[in-house]
């Protein structure tokens, strides 16, 4: 067990030298720019947000419907709607700066320039870090592409890098053949810190009408369907980079973010489950909380890859 | 301001084959809603049909603080709904969303709705003051009727219609509406307002007479949702601007819009 002052935080995680009152993080994409969930949940509990992926223009995102129910999980294809980098700066980074929490900024490009240049304009704001998104699979151009080959990920990480004076987080996809060699070319190319798991590309078909359910045809699976391969994945980056991972995917409960921090995880983000509990942060971290009660751990790191595998 | 709420239901029956009427105490919604805006329901336990089902408010008995709510059992989670009895725990979220424009200046106005997209314009009936109110609702059948007499209550003059003619008028509610504004001019007089909720085609030729005789509409718009409170951008609706378009939240910017700012063809 970790000698901690008992008067510390026990919850608290350092992750590229950012502290983290708690290792809980709402994930890009399901937690809006924060001001959505404030009138719910008080946001100075979190440990984190990461906002919505930010493009340098603002985009108008994709047909709808846009949304499908999957067993114990949804299909979505938003397509990066969003107002801007500009609009961010100006009318959501100020209400989320009043919040003592950590504001990650998801960047998204269908260029290597534009995600240069998102991270040069971000890099003189009050954000905290980066989240670098090469993995949506819900746009035709750019983040994916970059983010499902080795050579891909090493050339746009290592490109961002010059321009990014934050900690970069470089969130990776679940739809490629090795993820370790992944998270690998990112760390070498001067990634802080890796986020996984990105959605996984799916399709529902309504069977009546004979037509995928999305306007889009597919969509990013996400929620606790796909929990299992999240903390596989979680696991095996984190035996692989020496960079701290940020584990998501079909975290619900405080248990669930438990599992994904003895993969390996210094942190979890949550992201489907907020939609069907805007509480969801905060009973994940009330969950962690107890976890550490009930085992007497004095600090979070007394989990984080504490895992033992079958022999 | 909406909250995330535990109400007891009160009543919970089916009024015609798989349409429910939902009753639910809740001091918070019945002080607070306004027509046009709705709740955000948990249905199921566990991980089987995860998302919250929006649901139109219907009714409002502020005295009594119960809220009413009418939905149509169609797939998993109205299932779960379905079997709710007296006495259970409703998880709800509300109320949501924009509501109907209910100045004062409107005297004259007209309800138009179809299926299922009736409710919460009762709701709009019960609690507008005004001079004259004329409800036009439509049905595919007599099977399908719902809430006549609660129409005929709140209102001054019901019109209804159904496809098959096996109640009221036979035809579409938006031929009668026409009828009734274009060629007969509604003797001399003319609607203030007319609000809509129903099918989008119905609604875009609601908006298009309503346009052609001069008269302001708003309509309700429906949309797959996934978390019902602006976060998570599924439920988009393309709104037009000057030169340009966007798309819009149902949820949160929505669900009442004017019907101009609308493009129903999307």
């Amino acid at each position: 067990m970790t000698n901690i002052d008992s008067n510390s935080n026990r919850l608290e995680v350092d992750i590229a030298g950012i502290k983290f009152k708690n290792p809980v993080i709402g994930a890009s994409g399901t937690f809006g720019f924060g001001r959505e969930y404030s009138n719910y949940i008080d946001l100075n509990k979190l440990g984190g947000i990461s906002v919505k992926g930010l493009t340098i223009k603002p985009r108008k995102g994709n047909k709808p419907p846009r949304i499908a129910e999957t067993p114990a999980g949804i299909l979505n294809s938003i397509g990066l709607q969003n107002p801007g980098v500009e609009v961010f700066i100006k009318e959501e980074l100020p209400f989320l700066k009043k919040f003592n929490t950590v504001i990650i900024a998801n960047i998204a490009g269908n260029v290597i320039e534009e995600y240069c240049e998102l991270a040069e304009i971000l890099s003189d704001t009050d954000i905290d870090a980066f989240e670098l998104n090469v993995s949506c699979p819900n746009v035709k151009e750019g983040c994916v592409a970059f983010g499902n080959t080795v050579e891909g990920i090493s050339e746009i990480t290592k490109q961002v890098r010059k321009y990014c004076k934050k900690p970069l987080i470089v969130k990776l996809t679940p739809s490629v053949m090795d993820i370790k060699e992944i998270a690998l070319a990112a760390e070498a190319n001067g990634a802080d810190a890796v986020s996984l798991i990105n959605t996984i590309l799916g399709m529902v078909i309504d069977i009546h009408k004979k037509r995928p359910v999305l306007a889009n045809n597919f969509g990013g699976l996400s929620g606790p369907a796909v929990k299992p391969i999240a903390v596989r994945m979680t696991y095996e980056v984190s035996q692989t980079v020496k960079i701290p991972v940020i584990g998501m995917g079909g975290i619900s409960s405080g248990d669930d973010a438990v599992e994904f921090m003895l993969a390996g995880a210094h942190a979890v983000m949550v992201g489907t489950w907020n939609f069907v509990n805007p509480n969801a942060c905060i009973e994940v971290i009330e969950g962690i909380e107890k976890y550490l009660e009930r085992y007497n751990y004095c600090s979070i790191y007394d989990i984080i890859g504490k895992l033992e595998l079958n022999g | 301001m909406s909250l995330m709420l535990q109400e007891e239901i009160v009543c919970n029956r089916e009024l015609v084959t798989g349409i429910y009427q939902l009753t639910f105490r809740s001091a918070y919604v019945s002080q607070n809603a306004k027509p046009g805006q709705f709740v955000n329901i948990k249905c199921c336990e566990g991980f089987n049909a995860i998302l919250r089902r929006p649901v139109s408010i219907c009714s409002v008995d502020r005295e009594n603080k119960n809220v009413t709510i009418v939905f149509q059992k169609r797939g998993t989670g109205t299932s779960y709904l379905a079997k709710k009895r007296a006495g259970d725990v409703l998880d709800l979220i509300g109320p949501l969303g924009s509501h109907f424009d209910l100045s004062e200046n409107y005297k004259n106005i007209a309800v138009v709705g179809g299926g299922i997209g009736i409710f919460p314009l009762l709701f709009l009936l019960e609690q507008k003051q005004c001079v004259h109110k004329t409800a036009y609702i439509g049905f595919r059948s007599k099977n399908y009727v719902v809430l006549e007499e609660a129409f005929k209550h709140n209102s001054h003059e019901l019109i209804i219609s159904t496809d098959d003619g096996s109640l009221g008028q036979k035809g579409f509610i938006t031929d009668l509406l026409e009828k009734r504004i274009l060629e007969e001019g509604i003797k001399g007089e003319k609607y203030d307002i007319i609000y809509t909720c129903g099918p989008g085609p119905m609604m875009k030729k609601v908006v298009e007479l309503a346009s052609k005789a001069g008269i302001k509409c708003q309509v309700s718009l429906e949309q797959r949702m996934g978390c019902g409170i602006g976060a998570c951008l599924a439920c988009a609706c393309k709104i037009k601007l000057r030169d340009d378009w966007q798309y819009k939240r149902v949820c949160k910017d929505g669900p009442i819009f004017w019907g101009e700012e609308v493009d129903f063809d999307d």
